[in-house]
């Protein structure tokens, strides 16, 4: 598989506190393409993917060392405009986290703070992002109502409009389904599915069968090291670690969280 | 075994329906005693019109004076208050790193000064105002009452910050706001229910306390009509009613005390309803 690298991660670490969770992590994320991070509970994913958009640095005590490169420029350099690399990146929660105010603005409001204020193009754009993200038939007549109304399936997919809105390159799923029902999750998968042909999507799963469905390239990290990445059908079928092959093939004890459907 | 188990959950049982039954009960007791008591002497000139000579010892007019003086300087007060809190409570929440030495040193000495007694507020105004040379007045009241309420408003407005998800934290600054927009336009909104039901606790506090306004405030039978003159409250009001030999008088004592606690209850009523909102948004 020959893809442009849109996220070049060299030798990240990353202590809490004086407690190591990534250790000397080198990664490419290619581009327009899914990449599925995988591992046991604890071992690094969410820090990983948090430190795409330096959401990281929101923790308390948190250290980080070595460079991560997004299209090329240094976003660990002092001084890197951290908006503009957040506005960069959607990030969907493990649980979605609408914003206190109707589920027209939940999506219109990234579309403010980055500038736009017409109410003629809030509203086509505002559709637009309902409609990529599949939203749109239910929520049309009551765009007015409060978005924490919803069902969490149509809040989780409200976020994902929202994280479109601001017109990112990347979308970053921590565990996006996790807290969804079987329908609302397969939505969510056929969205990214649908996505990839513009994005690059880095998506943190605990469902293995997930990461098989969904991944074109994927990673998996075991007590902050990774242990072995690479296109995913190859990575599934031939892993390469023994810690890998007893990860995928279920003998790990943390390996919980594989989908009732 | 089973049969001591099934005493102890008797008893435990019995300790919190006794401990139930008694807030439920002082709360309807008091409720009953003011109204039962004042009420007969509620009427319009009770509400409206301010003392008329005599009035102590019987003779005509009401406690306008001091309903105006309380609302006025409640309001005050808790404008005072509402200026310090919500910046104070912004900048620990928003700005300052959750687990910041001077975070802890200002939560502390919050948590000091809302244990210190009014009259203690009361002696320290006083003694200002002494020092500065100024006498009782609706401006030192409020700004005695002000300094009461802040600890209160500010500590219970923390709370609500403590509330708001660190992942709507996350959720804003992930579509790339600056710190000022997901204060302003995220946290802002999610805690306003709750930030109101502070504001609205502190000001039922402020009415209500008669300790810290005895010496700064003094009491008047006229309508407040200046910052620089002494001001009547509810609670001297009462306090100067109960403590008249005249059953007429003291009836109409319990009438300022039905006015006031009418006031706070109503206020508490709207803070609950408020606070009930701020859950409903927070899962
Ligand atoms: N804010 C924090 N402060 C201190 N330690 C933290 C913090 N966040 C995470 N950790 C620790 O860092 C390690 C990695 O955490 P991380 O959340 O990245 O794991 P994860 O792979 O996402 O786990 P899960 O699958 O359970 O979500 C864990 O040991 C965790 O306890
Ligand atoms: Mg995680």
């Amino acid at each position: 598989m020959e893809a442009r690298t849109h996220i070049r991660v060299e030798d990240l670490s990353v202590w809490y506190g004086g407690h190591p969770a990534l250790k000397d992590v080198t990664l490419s994320i290619p581009d327009k393409k899914i990449t599925a991070i995988i591992g046991p509970s604890g071992c690094g994913k969410t820090t990983l993917l948090k430190s795409f958009n330096r959401l990281i640095d929101l923790q308390e005590g948190v250290r980080m060392e070595g460079r991560i490169l997004v299209d090329d420029e240094d976003i660990t350099a002092p001084g890197a405009d951290l908006t503009r690399l957040r506005k960069k990146m959607g990030l969907l929660f493990q649980r979605p986290q609408v914003l206190p105010m109707s589920i027209f603005e939940n999506v219109a409001y990234g579309l403010r703070i980055h500038g736009e204020n017409d109410r003629l193009r809030l509203g086509e754009k505002v559709e637009h992002y309902l409609r990529m993200a599949g939203l749109w038939a239910e929520v049309r007549d009551r765009l007015a109502a409060p978005a924490a109304k919803l069902s969490i399936g149509q809040q989780q997919r409200l976020c994902l409009a929202r994280g479109l809105a601001v017109e990112p390159e990347v979308i970053l799923g921590d565990e996006p389904t996790s807290a969804l029902d079987p329908h609302s999750a397969e939505r969510i998968e056929q969205r990214f599915l649908e996505l990839k042909r513009d994005y690059t999507i880095v998506l943190v799963t605990h469902i293995l069968r997930q990461a098989r469905r969904l991944a074109d390239y994927a990673a998996f990290v075991y007590m902050g090291e990774l242990v072995e990445h690479g296109p995913a059908a190859e990575l599934f079928a031939h892993p390469k670690d023994p810690r890998t092959e007893a990860y995928i093939s279920g003998r790990f004890i943390e390996s919980t969280g594989e989908d009732p459907d | 075994m089973t049969q001591a188990r099934f005493i102890e959950e008797k008893i435990f049982r019995g300790l919190m329906l006794a401990a139930a039954g008694m807030v439920a009960g002082s709360l309807g007791l008091i409720l009953a005693t003011v109204f039962v008591k004042g009420f007969r002497a509620l009427s319009f000139d009770m509400l409206f019109k301010t003392p008329q000579g005599g009035y102590y010892i019987g003779g005509g007019g009401g406690i306008a004076n001091a309903i105006a003086g309380s609302l006025v300087l409640g309001l005050g007060a808790t404008l005072l208050a509402l200026l310090v809190s919500l910046p104070l409570v912004f900048y620990l929440n928003v700005y300052l790193r959750r687990r910041s030495r001077l975070a802890f040193f200002i939560r502390f000495s919050l948590d000091v000064l809302w244990g210190i007694p009014s009259i203690v507020y009361g002696a320290f105004g006083f003694t200002v105002m002494v020092t500065l040379g100024l006498k009782a007045s609706l401006l030192a009241g409020t700004l005695t009452v002000g300094l009461l309420i802040i600890p209160i408003m500010a500590r219970s407005m923390d709370e609500v910050f403590k509330m708001v998800p660190p992942e709507l934290h996350e959720a804003a600054y992930a579509l790339g706001s600056t710190r000022w927009e997901a204060a302003m336009k995220v946290i802002l909104r999610q805690a306003f229910p709750g930030l109101a039901a502070a504001v609205l606790i502190a000001f039922g506090r402020g009415i209500g306390d008669a300790a810290s306004v005895l010496f700064t405030a003094s009491f008047t039978d006229a309508l407040p009509t200046s910052l620089f003159r002494p001001v009547a409250t509810l609670p001297l009001a009462i306090f100067f009613q109960l403590g008249t030999p005249f059953p007429e008088v003291q009836e109409r004592g319990y009438a300022a005390a039905l006015v006031l606690t009418l006031i706070v209850l109503a206020v508490s009523v709207l803070a609950r309803a408020l606070t009930r909102r701020v859950t409903r948004h927070s899962r």
